[in-house]
């Protein structure tokens, strides 16, 4: 933190939401102006730290004088908005996106989906029983333009086998709902090393390398930020995917200690998750203005040397 | 720099600066998150200069880089500095109210045109020019560095070099202009800040000073000696000489981490006594008389540690240490409870508490305050304000009396590195980290990483071609002090002439053996990153490589 | 850029292509050899480098054209000379039908349309086998605008120069020709399409010549009052869209041309581009003039081979008469232009995904606010204008607002082309005043084909709707066709007659809209798969009453979502042809056997 900054002071501006009057910064998201109310308004592929991608649309609000639902997370504060943050046009969307969704991706770690899906009566089986998982590569080598040909009778999913290829951390796109937050973390917002992008178009989109070689063939660096930003646990670091797949992680005997990186002088706050005084993942607080949550391969995976097995003091 | 060591910048305000120079730092590797700072500047169309004879990570994100013959910094900034001159690019005010010895020191560059500094750097005269006048145009600019700089026989006068720069365009003591060393090791800063250097106090204060020495005499209820201690390579030139005969070594791997090891561990072995206190039984606790078991500082202990940007920030417990290590202010209360005096309170606020009292830097930053505020830069000397962003404002107060001491101008030479290139020894080799591993490896080593590749010297595909030699291939890498093996890797980004390698794993190949351990007389560091080598081939299967146990 | 590269070197082949495009590299291993002490001292990189990104496509397109495919050593190679890393050409590569990566290793492909007019033209499986050979790799393509030519199918072969030809029924380019009536069409196929000289003896750059005495002000002042809104589909006031460029602050502003008319059953563009190429380049001087923009943008569909030589041939000839340059006409005015051609993908046809896919990233439409106006190409103010929208600026600008507003109506003032396809005797571009009925239009390109009666029309295309026989009275306005719940869109004009399968057009449009969603948002990635899902069982048949209300439920909810939530155009009408022929024609009722 610092005592001071060069921005200039923006202009205030007033609005309604829900009927309420409210004063808020020009340019500030009609998100943060409906958080600010304590209106709940529900995001997938928002991020703190990054710029609002504007693609699960979960969070449409209705705006007088537009023709369709506006994105809260990217559509700016203006004087005299008047904004709707429940209407049953705004319902019918928040319920079908979650339809649409739930019925393609497997949403079991995506915090906030059910009570979501009760608040918004969602039912995402109503397309009928989901359609057989790809087997591995298959979604990767769908052609761009060349109609996919489905059981209409199934619904289409992107269920797939997780990809394990690294000792560092599992990709399982079955639970990927291309919110482009981890390419963006990735890319140029964040760590500018463009190991991952969109690939394919519609729904074969895809999280995808070049050629989707193996992502130790890729340009990765494995910082891992884009396992922070990932909001379904598509991305997951390989000492939590193990614990969970041996039935062993329990969020419940599990605490969160923020301190220091110790690998070089810049300073990376550390969020340490213990399990039974072992760390199960390290972290970074989004919030805070030395990492904004990025960490290095080192901040991130380099805690294995004080791992009990590694340390013991002999006689 | 004129009186506080440390950068004078906070990173927000490298990102809100217009040009980034990085001067002998590998940031993208070394310095990671760092270097996003710098990416955000770049993608706010900051201009980006990166000065390192090896074409780096870092230097391939350079609007331009200039890959400078290992050690001729002086040379290189001198140049740049006659160009400003030359060309009335400097800051007349900024020169004339803040500044002393200009005129000297314009003379001593006189002499640095162009066609010199472009033979004695290698770097074209038009690449020179360039960066010399953006970085005197630029609104704000920024000078960051590391060891680039710094681990050579003349370190500091390669950083007063570099001062001199930003001296003559006023890039100092203004929001989002400054000067920037990158700490290697996350508390470099804080053990200063804390007085762990031979002639300082902890907040920088001189121990020469009688209303210090006074301060600190009440409170430690001793008297402060008044007499500069040794750094660390006179304390191993000490141990030569007998002048040195017991050593205590809190969290530091000398055996391994020193120039010219073979030299280090024999003087080690000279020692009366070594006391090494550490977190896992690394090679120099292999050698000592005691060990004492400590816990790790950055997850099983309280504390602070300072940053890169100043910025002191907590560091706390979130795993119980393995049975039997303890905490390093114990264990150092224990020692002196054993030499017969007692510390008193001992947990880390209270010594915490207790710096605060004694540095007027650090008294503003109360453990809730740390807290609250996710860190806070020194100077911090009151509870209810912070102080600007960046350092020495004060140079450009329109008062003289707040304006305080001139910034000196520094006359610094050229000098060629001590180990000199000989047709016995042709190749220049310098070294760095990569990415994914730190120092000796003792930390980074535990930890599987799809990017290691362990140890390898770097050659130019050229050299390489001109050796007979291939990526894989071991060679024998000699040096006038020792030799080693380690097998090839090609790196397009090194010049002809250039080698390159890491010290991550010395226990299976001690770069240091090669290295020289000629010093910098100011500041005690190695010149780690020139050392003249030669490669042979090396045609016989290398040693099976040790298991590591830490 | 710190990039990571795997592949080993690209084929000569295919370093030479993308060098044609990108210019020589310097050779890094040469000069070490030739000058080993002077070897890597310095060198640029960084902003220089990927200031160059906007030949990311062209470059791709390039490969594709050479060699046929998109290898992997290839893509390294245009990331390596781009700054831009591998994933990411990849991600951009696999974004474009038109691209393949794979190989590809038959001397032709063959893409083989499948969309509406194609079909009912019939034979989409005898087009497939026609092309079928041990040497010729034949692919399933959406519309291609050759409707009026239907069946239609694009052949390529790669190599230097690669060769691409459109086979399709040989037609007459327009029925109307030489009609004294014509504004808009008036030189189509009456002179050479790129003979300087005959355009200017018709006519040609009076316009410009006029734009340039009276200045940019009064140039948009008569657009303005002109009344003329974009022929695009979204109808906006041209008018108050130059204004906004004219006044934005931030220079430069660019101008696009936008000719990715990838609507099915829309060929107008394409027509004018082959046939009067000149009119396209006057028009976006004019354009450019008015609004401040050095330099302009044809973002030209990847189908539209022949467009694209005689645009390029018409913009040399322009260039060396001094229409277009660094002092347009000897009057101090800079502009010039320059051919960008798609790569396959409707999508691309919306504004902002255009610069996108310029800029070198996927075509995936962005955020708006901020409009293109403000914030468009390379972050700049932008006008993008349709080519239809841009030719009409030379009639106005020529003899004046008042004499264009005597046509049309005056909620839509002026001349329309229509597209004219499906079952009519003389399929084809029609140029009439705005007003003129459906019906009369059918008429006007012969009537019905022969024995057959009309079951509906698809107006507006694939993003408009269906209507009945009984809305032949109506008058083709955008007043009217909003109030009678359709569109002018694109101003297609699509007969359906009584043979016609209307469900398998239905089904093909939801196949068409799941083919070219971009994938960025859930409600169109997502809800266009749902769509198709639903109307492949609806067509079915054998449907419990319970499951097709079901169904046309799931229609109707996800269709409501995706034009209320969708980012874009696309996902904003992807359910409104398909509602139409629900709603209208009964489609799947509820209670059928």
């Amino acid at each position: 933190m610092t005592s001071q900054g060069d921005e200039a002071t923006p202009r205030s501006v007033q609005l309604s939401v829900d009927g309420t009057v409210v004063t808020a910064t020009e340019g500030d998201s009609l998100l943060a102006v409906c958080r600010g109310l304590g209106v709940e308004v529900p995001t997938l592929c928002y991020g703190d730290t990054l710029t609002a991608r504007n693609a699960c649309r979960i969070c449409v609000v209705e705006l007088d004088g537009n023709r369709t639902l506006v994105p809260a997370c990217s559509r700016p504060a203006e004087e005299g908005q008047v904004v709707h943050t429940d209407s049953a046009r705004v319902r019918t969307s928040r319920k079908v996106v979650l339809e649409l969704l739930g019925s393609s991706v497997d949403l079991s770690l995506t915090k906030g989906v059910e009570a979501w899906n009760e608040r918004y009566e969602a039912d995402p089986s109503r397309f009928g029983p989901s359609a057989a998982p790809a087997g591995i590569g298959e979604r990767d080598r769908r052609v761009t333009g060349e109609h996919h040909h489905a059981d209409p009778l199934t619904a289409a999913t992107v269920a797939q086998p997780a990809k394990i290829d690294n000792p560092l951390y599992v990709r399982d796109y079955s639970k990927c709902i291309l919110c482009f937050k981890c390419v963006d973390a990735c890319g140029e917002q964040w760590q500018n090393t463009f190991a991952i992008s969109a690939a394919g178009r519609g729904f074969d989109a895809r999280i995808a390398t070049e050629f989707d070689v193996a992502l130790t063939d890729s340009a990765c660096v494995y910082c891992g930020n884009c396992i922070a930003v990932c909001p379904t646990g598509a991305l997951m670091s390989t000492a939590e995917f193990d614990l969970r797949g041996a039935g062993n992680w329990a969020p419940e005997r599990q605490h969160e200690t923020t301190t220091v990186c110790s690998y070089c002088g810049v300073g990376c706050n550390l969020t340490v998750h213990v399990q039974d005084n072992e760390i199960v993942n390290i972290s970074s607080p989004s919030d805070h203005d030395v990492t904004h949550g990025n960490l290095c391969i080192k901040g991130r995976f380099g805690y294995v040397n004080v791992q009990p097995p590694r340390r013991r003091v002999k006689d | 720099m004129f009186g506080a060591g440390g950068g004078t910048s906070s990173y927000q305000e490298v990102v809100e600066s217009d040009l980034i120079v990085m001067w002998g730092s590998n940031a993208r590797n070394a310095h990671p998150i760092f270097f996003q700072h710098v990416l955000r500047a770049v993608r706010r169309n900051a201009k980006l200069y990166v000065v390192d004879p090896r074409r780096t990570e870092t230097a391939q994100w350079a609007d331009l880089w200039l890959g400078p013959e290992v050690g001729t910094d002086i040379a290189l900034a001198n140049t740049m500095a006659r160009v400003i001159i030359e060309q009335d690019l400097v800051h007349h005010e900024f020169i004339e109210r803040a500044t002393v010895g200009f005129d000297t020191f314009a003379a001593s560059v006189a002499a640095w045109t162009l066609e010199r500094g472009e033979a004695v750097t290698g770097v074209p005269a038009w690449a020179i020019e360039e960066m010399a006048v953006a970085y005197a145009r630029a609104d704000r600019a920024q000078m960051c560095w590391t060891l680039g700089i710094t681990e050579h026989h003349n370190g500091t006068d390669n950083v007063l070099a570099l001062i001199n720069l930003a001296l003559l365009c006023g890039h100092v003591g203004r929001y989002g202009a400054g000067l920037n060393p990158l700490r290697g090791q996350n508390n470099v800063q804080g053990g200063g800040d804390m007085g762990a250097i031979p002639n300082r106090l902890p907040g920088f204060q001189d121990m020469a000073d009688a209303e210090v020495q006074q301060r600190f005499t009440a409170a430690w209820n001793h008297p402060i000696r008044a007499q500069h201690g040794l750094h660390l390579a006179q304390m191993f030139e000490a141990m030569d000489e007998g002048g040195l005969k017991a050593l205590y070594v809190i969290g530091e791997n000398p055996a391994q981490s020193e120039a010219n090891t073979a030299q280090a561990v024999q003087r080690l072995g000279r020692l009366d006594h070594l006391v090494v206190q550490d977190i896992v039984l690394t090679r120099t606790a292999a050698l000592a008389d005691v060990v004492l078991p400590a816990t790790a500082a950055w997850c099983e202990t309280e504390g602070t540690v300072t940053n890169s940007e100043r910025r002191v920030q907590r560091v706390r417990q979130a795993v119980q240490p393995p049975a039997g290590a303890r905490d390093d202010i114990a264990i150092i209360a224990a020692v002196s409870e054993r030499l017969g005096r007692s510390l008193g309170a001992t947990d880390s606020e209270a010594v915490w508490n207790e710096v605060r009292a004694l540095s007027p830097m650090h008294r503003g930053m109360s453990y809730e305050r740390l807290e609250a505020l996710g860190g806070i830069q020194w100077p911090c000397y009151h509870e209810d304000r912070l102080e600007p962003s960046f350092l020495h404002g004060r140079l450009w107060a329109t008062d003289p009396t707040e304006r305080g001491a001139r910034a000196p101008f520094s006359i610094v030479q050229d000098e060629s590195p001590v180990d000199q290139l000989t047709a016995d020894f042709p190749l220049r080799l310098t070294t760095g980290r990569r990415l994914d591993s730190y120092n000796s490896g003792v930390q980074s080593g535990a930890f599987l990483s799809p990017l290691r590749q362990g140890e390898t010297i770097d050659l130019s595909p050229h050299d390489a071609e001109t050796l007979g030699v291939t990526e894989g291939d071991l060679v024998r890498v000699v040096s006038r002090r020792g030799a080693l093996v380690a097998p090839v890797r090609l790196d397009r980004g090194l010049r002809s002439g250039l080698a390159f390698m890491t010290m991550h794993f010395p226990d299976e190949v001690a770069t240091n053996d090669l290295t020289i351990d000629a010093l910098d007389p100011k500041s005690g560091t190695a010149e780690f990153k020139a050392t003249a080598i030669r490669i042979e081939r090396h045609d016989t299967d290398p040693p099976a490589a040790p298991a590591v146990d830490n | 850029m710190d990039l990571h590269f795997t592949a080993k070197d690209p084929t000569t082949a295919e370093r030479d292509a993308v060098d044609d495009v990108l210019g020589a590299p310097l050779d890094r291993t040469a000069v070490d050899r030739a000058a080993t002490g002077q070897y890597l001292r310095a060198e640029r990189g960084g902003a220089a480098v990927r200031r160059q990104r906007h030949l990311l496509l062209p470059a791709l397109l390039a490969l594709v054209d050479r060699v046929g495919w998109i290898s992997p050593e290839g893509l390294d190679y245009i990331g390596l000379r781009l700054g831009v890393a591998p994933a990411e050409v990849y991600g951009v590569a696999s974004f474009y039908a038109l691209l393949a990566l794979e190989p590809r290793l038959t001397r032709s492909v063959v893409h083989v349309c499948v969309d509406l007019a194609c079909r009912m033209a019939g034979g989409v499986d005898e087009q497939r086998h026609r092309y079928e050979d041990s040497d010729t790799l034949v692919v399933d393509s959406a519309c291609l605008g050759q409707c009026d030519r239907a069946p239609a199918a694009m052949v390529t072969e790669p190599g230097a120069p690669a060769r691409h030809r459109v086979d399709a029924r040989e037609a007459t380019v327009i029925a109307q020709c030489g009609e004294a009536s014509l504004t808009l069409l008036r030189r189509v196929d009456v002179i050479a399409p790129t003979d300087l000289d005959a355009y200017r003896a018709h006519g040609g750059y009076v316009a410009l010549r006029r734009a340039l005495d009276i200045g940019p002000a009064a140039v948009r002042a008569e657009v303005d009052a002109a009344g003329l809104v974009g022929r695009g589909g979204a109808a906006f006031p041209t008018g108050r869209k130059w204004a906004a460029v004219a006044a934005a602050p931030g220079q430069p502003h660019h101008l696009v041309c936008n000719a990715d008319e990838s609507e099915p059953g829309t060929f107008k563009d394409r027509v004018i581009l082959e046939g009067d190429p000149f009119a396209v380049i006057e028009a976006m001087t004019i354009a450019a003039y008015a609004t401040g923009c050095e330099h302009g943008w044809i973002y030209l569909r990847g189908e539209y081979p022949l467009a694209r030589a005689r645009l390029e041939e018409a913009m040399a000839r322009a260039r060396r008469g001094g229409l277009l340059g660094p002092n347009v006409m000897g009057r101090g005015f800079a502009f010039d232009v320059e051919v960008f051609r798609g790569a396959g993908a409707y999508i691309c046809g919306e504004e902002t995904a255009i610069f996108n896919s310029i800029e070198g990233y996927r075509g995936e439409p962005r955020t708006k606010p901020p409009f293109p106006v403000e914030v468009g190409l390379f972050g700049r103010p932008t006008l993008v204008n349709n080519v239809e929208t841009l030719i009409n600026v030379l009639p106005i600008v020529a003899d004046g607002a008042a004499e264009y507003r005597r046509l049309g109506t005056v909620g839509s003032p002026g001349p329309k082309l229509f597209c004219l396809s499906g079952s009519v005797r003389s399929p084809g571009v029609y140029e009439v005043p705005f007003g003129t009925t459906l019906g009369g239009l059918i008429e006007r390109a012969g009537g019905l084909t022969e024995g057959r009666t009309l079951q509906a029309v698809l107006i507006g295309g694939a993003a408009g709707s269906f209507v009945g026989p009984e809305q032949l009275d109506l008058p083709l306005t955008f007043e009217a066709t909003r109030a009678a719940g359709t569109t002018v869109g694109s101003g297609v004009v699509m007969v359906i007659d009584d043979q016609a399968d209307l469900v398998d057009l239905v089904t093909r449009i939801a196949a068409f809209f799941r083919d070219e969603s971009c994938g960025q948002c859930v409600p169109c990635r997502v809800g266009t798969v749902r769509q198709e899902e639903a109307i492949l069982r609806l067509s079915v048949g054998k449907r419990q009453r319970h499951e097709r209300a079901h169904d046309l439920e799931i229609l109707h909810d996800v269709g409501q979502t995706m034009r209320d939530a969708s980012i874009c155009g696309l996902g904003q009408t992807a359910w409104n042809a398909i509602e139409s022929a629900l709603t209208r024609f009964k489609l799947f009722p509820e209670d059928a056997p």
